[in-house]
């Protein structure tokens, strides 16, 4: 019944803090091997790394910026030099640049747009060829609930985050004989930095709106991430499972 | 040394229609994870008494219970057994149904009513007798096995369909009704799977339908016990209302 991930090993984009965090301790704590990758937050980096040799696991933290395809090149090449593989890889990183259309400047929608979609697309199809050989691999995309139901004020965010389902469905089609599935998981509104930011008026709206009367934690999502990595999860392919407390149901 | 604890220790499940295929993969997942197990059936005790002996030789604990899902004094009966025997209830997993195929044109509307009974109506029956007992300890897990079906229709089975998209509309209803108290509701909607059900289906189809899932076999029953097993777990505290495809790629909505 323990999810059992050793020989394994996963990279996760963004795993400095919040979800990614939540994911890269999950992961370890089932036995895998885990590049915790981030862009400007070393320290914290180096502190879920800590936190997980702490309790016995491996992990390294690799800098890199993936919306630099330089980067991500670097990122694969590390991974798989430290740990002589790679075979779940978590599509996690993400930013944020709200604002109204109207108002939305092109560098906004560039840069979330290379961040969280074009990111994607990039590192997954650097991983299929070690996930090829070895005939088995994950691909887990944290897309959002605003990806399927749109929000005032992140066209962008809501547009790459939609383009990520399309991508994971049919990365998911492409890969399917090859022993790799790919999924996404959609966050509702979950406590992070990117939500810190925004008011107690938008928080106390969205709880309303949220039937379970809590707002998601990182680790209610690391869990499910982790499920969908298993072996039990082999014939799930294709999905985004929400995670929202009730928010969408879609 | 003492063992790890299992996430569904002192726990108890009911699973309907559980003598065998997805329902019985279902409570031995379930009692894997520590669950004690009510392995509901209707007129299979043979396979259901199976179950139940491969738990406890496993060390688990079940219970049979013969029980037509659809009458509610039958299943209010159920309830009080695994009452009576453990003294709670933490989960129920609506998984009975039958097929009872036929070309719209030609389905007889008994065919139509025992499916829309078995397949739907059940889950309202048996959901209406756990909930006093989740309600009072403020949790619980109710997983409804739906189907592909349900989602995306299938020639032959607009009976079956019909009923299994109700189920997903009944899982989102309740998951609003039931968050304040602790409960969630979450489906299940499998794609084909190797069990009985599909024996029925003639052999052309099922090899359209092989060519049409990406990943090129059937799902084992195993596989839809350990999503059933995952949504019932404490940790998926947040996920409610969700319909999880476990179809191998096929669908995809």
């Amino acid at each position: 019944m323990q999810i059992d991930l050793s020989n394994k090993v996963a990279l996760v984009t963004g795993a400095s803090r919040g979800i990614g965090r939540a994911i890269a301790l999950e992961l370890a704590a089932s036995g895998a091997r885990v590049v915790v990758n981030y862009r400007s937050q070393q320290q914290q980096a180096d502190e879920v790394v800590a936190a997980i040799e702490q309790a016995g696991g491996t992990a390294t933290a690799v800098h890199a910026d993936v919306a630099q395809p330089a980067d991500i090149e670097r990122l694969i090449k590390t991974t798989q030099e430290t740990y002589g593989g790679l075979d779940i890889l978590i599509n996690n990183a993400g930013i944020t640049r709200d604002n109204l259309l109207l108002r939305m400047k092109d560098d906004e929608w560039d840069a979330v747009i290379a961040t969280n979609l074009r990111s994607v697309y990039q590192l997954t199809k650097a991983v299929l060829r070690p996930m090829m050989k070895a005939r088995w691999g994950r691909i887990i995309t944290i897309t959002s609930v605003v990806g399927l139901t749109g929000n005032a004020g992140q066209a962008n965010y809501a547009a790459a985050k939609a383009g990520l389902i399309g991508f994971t469905k049919s990365v998911a089609r492409e890969m399917a004989s090859r022993g790799i599935t790919a999924n996404a998981v959609a966050p509702g509104y979950v406590e992070t930095a990117i939500t810190d930011v925004l008011s107690d008026e938008i928080k106390a709206t969205a709880l309303a709106n949220i039937p379970v009367g809590r707002l998601g934690q990182p680790d209610d999502i690391s869990k499910a991430v982790v499920f969908l990595a298993s072996d039990a999860a082999a014939y799930i392919t294709g999905q985004t499972l929400a995670i929202d407390g009730g928010m969408t149901m879609y | 040394m003492t063992l790890p604890r299992l996430p569904l220790e002192d726990q108890v499940a009911i699973v309907t229609g559980a003598s065998r295929g997805i329902g019985r993969a279902i409570a031995l997942a379930l009692s894997e994870a520590g669950a004690r197990v009510v392995v509901n059936y209707q007129h299979n005790i043979n396979g259901a008494a199976e179950v139940a002996g491969l738990i406890s030789g496993r060390g688990g604990a079940a219970l049979t219970h013969g029980a037509d899902v659809c009458v509610p004094d039958e299943v209010q009966q159920m309830v009080d057994a695994a009452m009576n025997r453990w003294g709670r209830i933490d989960i129920l997993v609506n998984n009975a149904g039958v097929t009872r195929d036929a070309p719209f044109a030609r389905m007889q509307e008994q065919q139509w009513h025992d499916v829309i009974e078995i397949d739907l109506t059940s889950a309202f029956v048996c959901v209406q007798a756990v909930l006093p007992v989740l309600e009072q300890r403020r949790y619980g897990r109710i997983v409804n096995v739906s189907s592909l079906a349900g989602l995306a229709g299938n020639v032959g089975q607009v009976n079956y369909a019909a009923a299994k998209a109700g189920l997903i509309a009944l899982t989102k209803n309740l998951a609003r009704e039931l968050a304040p108290r602790g409960i969630t509701v979450n489906a299940v909607a499998p794609g084909y799977i190797e069990t009985d059900m599909i024996e029925q289906v003639p052999d052309r189809q099922l090899q359209w339908a092989l060519n049409a899932i990406p990943l090129g076999r059937f799902g084992s029953p195993e596989e839809v016990g350990s999503a059933v097993r995952f949504l019932t777990l404490p940790e998926a505290s947040y996920i409610t209302g969700h319909t999880l495809v476990v179809d191998g790629g096929w669908v995809m909505p």
